[in-house]
């Protein structure tokens, strides 16, 4: 699948799926990695390392920080793949040097697909 | 989008890995924006500045940012803090609150960002040229240098500030260019309007209507910046208004393009409805003015007010170190501190712990710290003029 650049970068691994938005100020633990919000299709599981797959982010800008201190703390996904990119994702993968594209229709890619990422060229492949 | 040659450089990293970083992050947003080009800003001024805001996600991205050597290029101001920098420990903020906050400001320093904390930079030093443009983050101060100075500004986040105060630049679009600064719909104003706080709840009324629309107002007779300023901040805080204007007062309304748009009417009954809707609360045990921070002329009010009294309960009234100052010399400070108040400087309501400090009601004659006190600082507000709000104290 072909997509659109936010923040280069090539990845692999395992996909962690997720049909609702994320917040991650609130959302996810920048000390663990693990889902923190409450009832969150996610809630419970660890994206370290992962292809993080999701619609677009929501909630507060102070998320940016937080994708930022994911990465900081080695715990942040590998890589990062939406439908719609908005700002307060943007800004966080590219201060954290995260691989993320958008554009791209993640219904195609299930829970503990192996993804490959290669956001320099925009390229998602499930293999 | 376009870069020059120097750009280009920048994004390959010949300027540093931190400047290539944060370029990197204006030409995406630019992208996702629809940019044609990168623009100088005359000015910058960034939020996320609180610790209560930021947590330590936000302490930790400034410090490392600040230990990479980065520095601003232009003249850059910050949002308010979350304590009065110098006179914390007296107004009871805790202490590890106050260490984590003061890491946050010798960050801000290290990178040659002028450690102010206000929300009304253009009373403090920092005031731009009309069609200057600027990148700028806290919504009041945006809507006050768009509407009232005619300055450009789009409303930025706090690292797309940071940003645009490293590299120097901003990309362009929305409010920077002329075509999308024509208002959207016209607002009639048949009420008259005395206290500050009327102004802040007709912005109140008009931003739950408007949203994120450029409103055109008639029919407001005449209104200093004290009272543009209120106006502002609300339909900031309720909608997501970042430029409006006014008939025969701001900058830019003969120059805007203001026949056949939908139009609303706002009347005594709405100015009502908006007054009984943010009031949440009974009795306050503080009350809280300068929002956003106080000029020297509402000081001078407040102090004339409680001159040679006593308050019953504690009266703040917030505002930026540069105009405390210009109080102090007034005789103001001491005039509110011997009745009881405190004039408080480089913090505000909103962003301070105030439901940590034991209070639950507070009194607000601003339609956006009404907005936010219930939802940021889970207090009860009691929505009044200053008149009603400070005699109710003596």
């Amino acid at each position: 699948m072909n997509g659109r650049t936010i923040s280069p970068g090539k990845a692999e691994g395992e996909a962690i799926v997720s049909p609702e938005p994320i917040g991650f100020y609130g959302g996810i633990d920048a000390k663990t990695g693990i889902v923190i919000e409450k009832g969150h299709p996610l809630e419970g599981e660890c994206v370290t390392d992962k292809i993080l797959v999701f619609p677009c982010g929501k909630g507060s800008t102070v998320g940016s920080y937080v994708i930022y201190g994911l990465k900081k703390n080695n715990v942040g996904p590998a890589g990062i793949i939406n439908k719609e990119t908005e700002t307060i994702v943007a800004t966080g993968v590219i201060l954290a040097g995260i691989p993320c594209v958008d554009q791209i229709d993640i219904e195609k890619i299930k829970n503990g697909d192996r993804v490959v990422l290669d956001a320099d060229k925009g390229l998602v492949e499930i293999k | 989008m376009h870069l020059t040659k120097n750009e280009e450089k920048i994004l390959n990293g010949e300027n540093g890995e931190v400047m290539k970083r944060l370029f990197r992050l204006l030409v995406r947003l630019g992208d996702i924006y629809g940019a044609d080009k990168m623009i100088p800003v005359g000015s910058v001024q960034v939020a996320g500045v609180s610790y209560k805001s930021i947590g330590d996600p936000g302490m930790e991205f400034l410090e490392d940012m600040a230990s990479k050597n980065a520095k601003v290029q232009v003249l850059t101001y910050l949002n308010p803090a979350g304590m009065d920098l110098e006179d914390w420990k007296k107004y009871g903020f805790p202490a590890d609150f106050a260490k984590n906050q003061l890491r946050i400001m010798d960050a801000f320093r290290k990178m040659g960002i002028v450690v102010t904390a206000t929300c009304t930079p253009y009373l403090a030093g920092n005031l731009p040229r009309f069609r200057e443009h600027i990148a700028w983050s806290e919504s009041s101060a945006v809507s006050f240098s768009n509407s009232v100075i005619g300055a450009r500004t789009n409303r930025e986040g706090g690292p797309s500030a940071l940003a645009a105060a490293i590299c120097g630049v901003t990309p362009n679009y929305g409010l920077h260019l002329w075509e999308n600064r024509q208002p959207t719909i016209k607002v009639k104003v048949d009420v008259d309007l005395d206290f500050n706080s009327d102004f802040g709840s007709l912005g109140w009324y008009v931003g739950k209507q408007v949203k994120n629309k450029i409103p055109y107002f008639t029919g407001i007779k005449n209104a200093n910046t004290d009272q543009l300023k209120a106006l502002g901040a609300a339909m900031a805080a309720s909608g997501a208004v970042a430029l409006y204007h006014i008939e025969d007062l701001t900058p830019e309304a003969d120059l805007a393009k203001s026949k056949g748009l939908e139009s609303i009417t706002v009347g005594k009954k709405e100015l009502k409805s908006a007054y009984e809707k943010l009031n949440t609360g009974k009795k306050p045990d503080i009350v809280i003015l300068g929002c956003p921070h106080a000029s020297l002329r509402e000081i001078s009010v407040l102090a004339e007010k409680v001159k040679g009294k006593k308050l019953k309960k504690p009266v703040w009234i917030c505002t930026s170190r540069m105009v405390k100052e210009a109080a102090e010399r007034m005789g103001y400070n001491e005039i509110i501190a011997k009745a009881g108040g405190s004039v408080v400087a480089d913090t505000c309501m909103v962003v301070s712990p105030i439901e940590q400090m034991g209070y639950k009601t507070t009194g607000v004659n601003s339609g956006k710290a009404a907005n936010y006190l219930p939802g940021f600082c889970k207090q009860d507000v009691c929505y009044a003029n200053i008149d009603d709000l400070v005699e109710g104290q003596l």
